[in-house]
């Protein structure tokens, strides 16, 4: 207490003040909103269950049917694969966009531009036909002598076809995305950085890069799931092991569309369902320090030995001790 | 940069400069920043720029050490050339590694701090001797443990800059620039986020690296770190350097109108 601070009534200092307790205000509109969402959920849930015509026991039938896990298994590699391969195009067509060299800068944008700006469908087409294009891959100097040559069909086969397409196509999205990241983080970042003497390419991946993830991922969490559901485009190139022509192909065998549609959105679910539990940790990693920071422990020490003992002690941030020069 | 290194240089006698700064320029544009500086810091010197926002002084720091490029002149760190060798009286950029090994020997302090805001306190300060010197981790850590004892943050190491107020943000940010064991700190106003009650704390370890015989380049408003501390003050306006001399001299009388005028308005 300071000693120019006014008089507080001398009892009221020490002794527990009296706490409020109002009486809240009351929300019938909330009541009334929660009794028709109740209802309609019902309704929903009854039709679902009672309605013959959903076919439930073809659906038990056929979710872990070998050839729908199969499917999932392709659809899963397809998206892994080709987010792997526009990720790492997406960082080099983000770092080109920012070099120096304006030819980089060109390049990167170009690719933007041709790979958004036409239909992913009409690119799985291609990749699919790049053997009547091209039937043989001949290494060699141009122009002189070639040193071996290869059957297309035999290196672009459907599989490597459906993941180029959709991975190249996907590289062009990903690249805004993180050059949108990459701007996203302060300048004073990579002014402090270079004045330490580091590298430019070593402050975009020590500095620049970890920072800017914060942004870059929840789009990318959000492009990885379109992923997911764009798999089940490459019946164009033609592939036809993913989970959308597998159940498709069912459906029409058994003549039972409806439940072979509930099994495929049933697993496209669960799948976006588990990897919006990746997304969670890998948002988490990336916002250290950042995005919901845990209290300041007062001291290091005592916060590592606590740590050491297992005793998730809560600290308190606001004490900190003022420096003592 | 030792004690009679100090002493000389308050003598004004016997060291040589370890900075020249000669007829130096810069444009943005059409934009006419710096107009011909001269001046020479001599080693273990404190040399303090004030002046108005807008006179340049900020931007002749970053010159210094290539943040920004000059637009004609010289500067030269212990007669090395600043961003530049000369072949035959011609001068070739210097490539980024050669500017990289130059900007290790001058350390900075930014307004903003700019720590790096994903790693602790420790891990901002052995970022650069791990990545850039090559230190083992444990080398560079028990270094960073003193830096952080020498600036008062002994029980922070691991706390993420989120977690320091402005004054210990600032102090972490002399330390990590310290770890590179630069020769020359430059501390662009060094003070000027930060609230009032957590200026004293960043200014005292300024004092300390003075009083250790850092060579230091210091713009600032604080005019009492100026008397205190600063070996020379240099007030400059509109691109010039208007007065250069002895701090206490300068604030106590200064010659120029323009010193006047500004000094009134910050004292």
């Amino acid at each position: 207490m300071s000693r120019t601070a006014t008089s507080a009534p001398a009892a009221g200092r020490d002794a527990e003040p009296e706490l409020i307790r109002a009486v809240p205000v009351r929300h019938p509109g909330r009541w009334a909103g929660a009794v028709i969402i109740f209802l309609a959920l019902a309704i929903a849930g009854q039709s679902v269950v009672t309605n013959q015509n959903f076919h439930w026991d073809v659906f038990r039938t056929y979710l872990f049917d070998v050839l729908v896990v199969q499917g999932v298994g392709w659809t899963l590699i397809l998206t892994v694969t080709s987010m792997i391969i526009a990720i790492v195009l997406a960082i080099l067509l983000a770092f080109m966009r920012q070099s120096d060299n304006p030819l980089f800068r060109y390049v990167s944008w170009t690719w933007v531009w041709f790979f958004r700006g036409t239909p992913v469908y009409t690119q799985l087409l291609f990749w699919g036909s790049v053997a009547v294009l091209y039937p043989q891959i001949v290494v060699g100097v141009p122009f002189g002598p070639a040193w071996f040559a290869l059957d297309t069909q035999k290196v672009i086969t459907y599989t490597v076809a459906a993941i180029v397409g959709l991975g190249l196509n996907e590289s062009a999205y990903l690249a805004e995305i993180f050059r949108a990241g990459l701007k996203s983080v302060d300048t004073g970042q990579m002014e402090a950085a270079e004045a330490l003497g580091m590298r430019r390419s070593k402050i975009m991946w020590r500095i620049i890069l970890p920072q800017a993830m914060r942004v870059i991922v929840p789009p990318t969490g959000n492009e990885t799931i379109g992923m997911l559901k764009t798999t089940s485009l490459v019946l164009a190139v033609p592939f036809t092991l993913d989970l959308t022509f597998v159940t498709n192909t069912l459906a029409s065998r058994t003549f039972q569309p409806i439940p072979l549609l509930m099994v495929a959105a049933a697993w496209y679910l669960f799948i976006t369902s588990v990897l919006m539990v990746g997304q969670y940790y890998i948002e988490r990693h990336f916002g250290k320090g950042v995005d919901n920071v845990t209290k300041a422990p007062v001291k290091a020490t005592a916060a590592v030995a606590a740590a050491h003992a297992g005793d998730p002690k809560p600290t308190d941030g606001n004490t900190e001790t003022t420096g003592k020069l | 940069m030792t004690e009679t290194a100090k002493q000389a240089a308050q003598q004004g006698t016997l060291v040589q400069p370890l900075v020249r700064i000669e007829g130096v320029h810069k444009y943005f544009g059409e934009h006419h920043v710096l107009r011909g500086i001269d001046m020479t810091i001599k080693e273990g010197e404190v040399s303090v720029i004030i002046g108005p926002s807008g006179s340049g002084k900020s931007t002749l720091l970053r010159c210094v050490n290539l943040l920004e490029t000059i637009s004609a002149g010289r500067i030269s760190v212990r007669d090395e050339l600043i961003g530049y060798r000369e072949v035959n009286g011609r001068l070739h950029d210097l490539n980024a590694k050669q500017i990289a090994a130059q900007r290790r020997e001058i350390g900075m302090v930014f307004q903003r701090f700019n720590l790096f805001p994903h790693k602790t306190a420790l891990y901002n300060i052995i970022e650069a001797p791990t990545q850039v010197k090559r230190q083992s981790k444990a080398a560079a850590r028990v270094r960073a443990l003193e830096l952080l004892e020498m600036v008062g943050l002994s029980d922070h190491a691991n706390h993420y800059p989120s977690q320091l107020s402005g004054g210990q943000q600032q102090r972490v940010a002399i330390a990590r620039a310290l770890a590179m064991e630069p020769e020359l700190m430059l501390f662009d106003e060094p003070t000027s986020a930060l609230d009032p009650e957590l200026v004293g704390d960043v200014l005292n370890v300024m004092k300390d690296l003075a009083k250790s015989g850092m060579t230091m380049i210091v713009v600032t408003h604080e005019i009492g770190f100026a008397r205190e501390v600063g070996d020379t003050l240099t007030f400059m306006d509109g691109g010039v350097v208007v007065e250069s001399g002895n701090p206490r001299e300068i604030i106590a009388n200064p010659q120029h109108r323009r010193t006047k005028e500004f000094l009134s308005r910050v004292l």
